[in-house]
């Protein structure tokens, strides 16, 4: 069975509005870049990621720097320095990975440091590919593990640089050990020849090798240079987790010294001799076109270079960036709004509507039979659920610099996907990608929204403008808010129903909602772009519920509107987690049980689930009363292969507001490489999805956002933060991902919790509390 | 032409008056620790020091700021790690790290004019906004640093009562003590002169 068969049985249930059969190459690009999770058969993984140990020669800058493979050079002072192939967003990939490799060289921590890895294939990302293919995390049937296998091999062959779907550690995983491991036995070897001594007589030991019998030794620098002769170990020798002493450890964070004393460097703080600066105005419509303006108006003003118009957006250049805005601010622009101007959140919302009834579906899931298990039930359950669109508002507003010189490019830019970066500067110069030069900042979070590359296209544009001299564009936060790919808005729909034992016989879920996929492509590679094969994304969370429900159906109803969407931490499980987890306690209630306990009864064959839920249960005190007007909410949800728990403890005040007290948080991510990370990246996962669950909610109006800047996008701030604790479980599982997982699950746990307080159940998000009632104002008229 | 007094050091700008401070640091004296958010005054990114007071750079134009003396977070630990730089590393505060200048300046201000706050007063000095969610560590950290507070405070007062009774117990042997031996008895100890 080719892959095509296997992708052509998903089902499609309207064959009239069917899919175009795409060719193969377009649906294994468009799959593969949906971002996810998934495994990849382990001996194919082993045996690449010993190819992956070559030399790349664009790794050494300097002859002071000896390069033992691809992935770590060694200076001879001793400094270790490792290539990093996946972006620093706050995630703390840097210091993890280099964890990693530092592990099996037994580097010495204090003298290891991390570059930003060359654009190579080498360094590709070749899980995030394998992850956006339509099959389950769980499903190791021979169709799901070809698809995998046939991702991972386009995922090689693409070579993607890439930073996503929680993927960088499970990627770097096997290659940055085995790079450790090489470069060690290559030092060792190099000893042993010096000494003349057999290697078996050698030992390693943080930056040294000994000579145990002599008590001689060298430092790793000492032997850098020639070890770098030598060709690598056919079969490098991995340690055993036991002999462990960085990996599983609290090492402090690599990026922390410089990011509390002001030395870090964002794209933002990029200065290059001459440098202009750019400010930029997109028009206000999704769709829209620069129709015209008058550059008169502000040529003379104090600093003004030059105005650049950008088909969609026009942009002025001046020598600071506040005089770019002032100048931009004053200059009369005229847009063609186009046809998207009528557009507002009503109409989105009333087209879901419309869609989830009577548009056509996919089928993500389904198991036994439905209907007529539904028709049998005791008593059924409905509802129905939605989500607004959210913004990513990530600290570092949008920004790239940019420099064309002699039919060459090179830009600097905070970005989740170097690879995407040097393709959309190419384009956007009209060169070939190989005369294009990437270097990566620090990002001031990423949280999906930089792995797309609109703000680097328009970087390149500008410069384009004013060959030989360097161009910083940054967006003003209010262009940030209002030209962002947003998590998109999507309503749900449930039934489901009961025996007279109030045992689930049937689920029945239909979302409807657009493609976060097909929007990317569309930008990105609107070659590939299509509506097949279906978009894991849209149902991810929903499909793998892991609840034994022996009759199940999930659905999804594409639903396109205007508005460019993205991959928003955690992309589908964002709003899955939140619908699911809600209903299941919809349930729990009409069966009479214990939510927590009703969770339970459905996890039989999952301890993995069952132990992660059993932890935060009992850390939380599950069951234990709570103050007067106090509620505890639980919630529950698998992704990217990690698994999550969390109890959250609410209070509704005098003033309908809602309270957050404690958040309690179980996470089974199998080794937690740094478990201080996991338990930071917990905390910052909590935080950004109850920020989402309170506050969160851009809205349309005559085609355009209505938020802003932050006292219109509003953000949790300290004084709201509840008190957060998080309880790592290792059930052996293999790696999971840890920077998204904590996302999904914070705000069903807080609308349980709200229910439980109040009895009132929300099913939109943010979560808001109709206001203490007022007097009726006048008698109805009806 | 501005004269702007930037940790410590005279510097002449050529500005538009209603220049914010926060664009001057950043592309005129290339002082980019200092961060740009919201440009409203509203999540303190850009928090620099004026004559000591925590203040948003982003809406303080530089025609305000003539004779004051501004502190960026350059300036804050120059010579050595500023205490609130070393408890955010002790509670490995930062994860993006982009809003963090502006937190340990608040905190910095905070804290230097009120060592002991309560946690109320630090939500309302801290209403800067960190997206990663690094509020409970940055909570950790400070009650840290107000705890060492109370630790010093507590040896100094140690300190002193040891002393008060050290001086006593000499008072009494040289009370009880033939006259010309009091001579002879050795100084007392450098710290009791303090």
């Amino acid at each position: 069975m080719s892959a095509l068969d296997a992708v052509s049985a998903v089902k499609k249930k309207d064959p009239a509005r069917g899919p175009k059969r795409p060719s193969r190459r377009q649906f294994l690009v468009a799959g593969g870049l949906a971002g996810g999770g998934l495994f990849v058969g382990y001996i194919a993984y082993l045996l690449r990621d010993r190819d992956r140990l070559a030399r790349v020669p664009a790794f050494v800058r300097n002859d002071k720097e000896f390069a033992l493979n691809a992935w770590v050079k060694i200076v001879p002072d001793g400094s270790v320095v490792v290539a990093v192939p996946h972006q620093e967003m706050g995630q703390g990939i840097h210091t993890g990975l280099a964890t990693l490799l530092a592990e099996e060289l037994d580097a010495d921590w204090s003298r290891v440091r991390v570059e930003e890895a060359p654009l190579d294939k080498i360094y590709g990302n070749y899980v995030m590919l394998g992850d956006g293919l339509p099959v389950g995390p769980e499903d190791s049937g021979i169709l799901a593990t070809t698809l995998r296998w046939v991702g991972f091999k386009v995922g090689e062959g693409l070579g993607l640089l890439a930073t996503g779907g929680s993927t960088s550690m499970r990627n770097a995983w096997e290659p940055m050990r085995l790079a450790g491991a090489s470069a060690r036995e290559l030092l060792l070897a190099t000893a042993a020849k010096k000494w003349r001594v057999p290697a078996a007589e050698c030992a390693t030991q943080t930056g040294f090798v000994l000579h145990v019998a002599s008590g001689r030794r060298f430092g790793y620098g000492e032997l850098a240079s020639e070890a770098a002769q030598l060709p690598p170990p056919a079969a490098p020798r991995l340690k055993e987790a036991k002999d462990y002493r960085l990996i599983g450890k609290p090492l402090p964070r690599l990026d922390a010294p410089a990011k509390v004393n002001g030395t870090a460097q964002f794209g933002i703080d990029v200065r290059l001799p001459d440098m202009l600066y750019a400010a930029l105005a997109q028009c206000p419509v999704f769709g829209g076109a620069l129709k015209s303006y008058d550059e008169a108006k502000i040529r003379a003003l104090p600093g003004v270079k030059a105005v650049v118009p950008l088909g969609n957006a026009v942009a002025v250049v001046a020598d600071s960036w506040w005089r770019a805005h002032q100048a931009l601010a004053n200059l009369p622009v005229v847009w063609d709004e186009g046809a998207n101007a009528g557009l507002d959140s009503k109409a989105i919302f009333a087209q879901y509507g419309r869609d989830i009834e009577s548009g056509a579906t996919t089928e993500y899931r389904a198991e036994g039979e439905v209907w007529p298990a539904m028709a049998r039930a005791a008593q059924t359950v409905e509802a129905r659920y939605s989500v607004p669109l959210l913004a990513h508002a990530t600290m570092e507003p949008m920004n790239c610099t940019a420099l064309l010189k002699d039919g060459r490019c090179e830009v600097w830019a905070p970005n989740q996907s170097p690879s995407l970066v040097q393709l959309a500067a190419a384009r956007s110069a009209g060169i070939d990608s190989d005369k294009v030069v990437v270097h990566t900042t620090l990002l001031g979070g990423g949280f999906g929204r930089r792995v797309e590359t609109d703000f680097v296209a328009q970087a390149v544009s500008i410069a384009k403008a004013l060959p030989g001299k360097p161009v910083k564009l940054l967006w003003s936060r209010e262009e940030d808010m209002q030209h962002d790919m947003y998590r998109p808005a999507v309503i749900s729909k449930f039934r489901a129903g009961l025996d007279p034992a109030g045992r689930p016989l049937a689920w029945w879920n239909r979302i409807a909602g657009p493609s976060v996929t097909r929007s990317f492509m569309d930008r990105t590679l609107p070659a590939a772009a299509m509506d097949f094969p279906p978009d894991k994304a849209n149902a991810d969370g929903a499909a793998e519920i892991p609840y034994a429900f022996p009759n199940l159906l999930v659905e999804h109803a594409l639903s396109k509107t205007p508005v460019p969407i993205g991959f928003w931490r955690s992309v589908g499980h964002s709003y899955n987690a939140f619908f699911t987890e809600c209903f299941v306690d919809e349930l729990a209630l009409a069966a009479k049980q214990d939510p927590y306990q009703f969770r339970r009864s459905l996890l039989g064959a999952k301890p993995r689930l069952l132990k992660v839920l059993d932890t935060v249960a009992t850390k939380a005190g599950w069951g234990r009363p709570l103050g007067i007007g106090m509620g505890r909410g639980i919630a529950l949800h698998a992704s990217f292969r990690s698994v999550v728990a969390q109890v959250a403890e609410v209070s509704l005040e005098a003033t309908g507001e809602v309270k957050v007290h404690r958040v309690v948080c179980a996470i089974d991510c199998g080794l937690a490489v740094n478990p201080d990370i996991v338990v930071a990246q917990m905390e910052s996962a909590i935080i950004f999805g109850l920020t989402a669950a309170l506050f969160g909610e851009i809205t349309l109006s005559k085609g355009r956002v209505e938020q802003s800047n932050f006292p219109s996008y509003e953000m949790l701030r300290l004084a709201q933060s509840p008190a957060i604790e998080v309880h790592l479980v290792d059930s052996g599982a293999p790696l999971g991902g840890v920077g998204e997982p904590g996302t999904p699950p914070i705000a069903a746990a807080l609308a349980n919790a709200l229910f439980a307080a109040s009895g009132k159940r929300l099913r939109s998000l943010p979560l808001r509390l109709p206001k203490p009632a007022a007097a009726p104002a006048a008698a109805p008229t009806s | 032409m501005f004269e702007l007094r930037i940790n410590g050091e005279m510097r002449s700008v050529d500005v538009e008056a209603d220049t914010p401070l926060l664009w001057v640091l950043r592309d005129t004296l290339g002082l980019t620790g200092t961060k740009y958010g919201c440009g409203v005054g509203d999540c303190g990114s850009c928090t620099v020091h004026v004559d000591g007071q925590a203040t948003r750079s982003c809406i303080t134009p530089v025609s305000a700021l003539a004779g004051k003396a501004i502190t960026t977070i350059e300036g804050l630990g120059a010579r050595e790690p500023h205490p609130v730089q070393l408890a955010w590393l002790a509670q490995q505060v930062p994860q993006c790290g982009y809003c963090q200048p502006g937190m340990v300046m608040a905190t910095a201000a905070l804290l230097a004019e009120k060592p002991r706050p309560s946690d109320e007063e630090i939500g309302i000095a801290l209403s800067n906004i960190c997206r990663c969610g690094t509020y409970p560590r940055i909570l950790r950290a400070v009650h840290g640093l107000i705890d060492a507070d109370l630790r010093r405070e507590q040896t100094q007062k140690e300190a002193a009562e040891r002393e008060a009774a050290l001086a006593q117990e000499e008072a009494a042997q040289r009370s009880r003590a033939p006259r010309g031996a009091a001579q002879n008895a050795p100084a007392p100890k450098k710290g009791a002169q303090r």
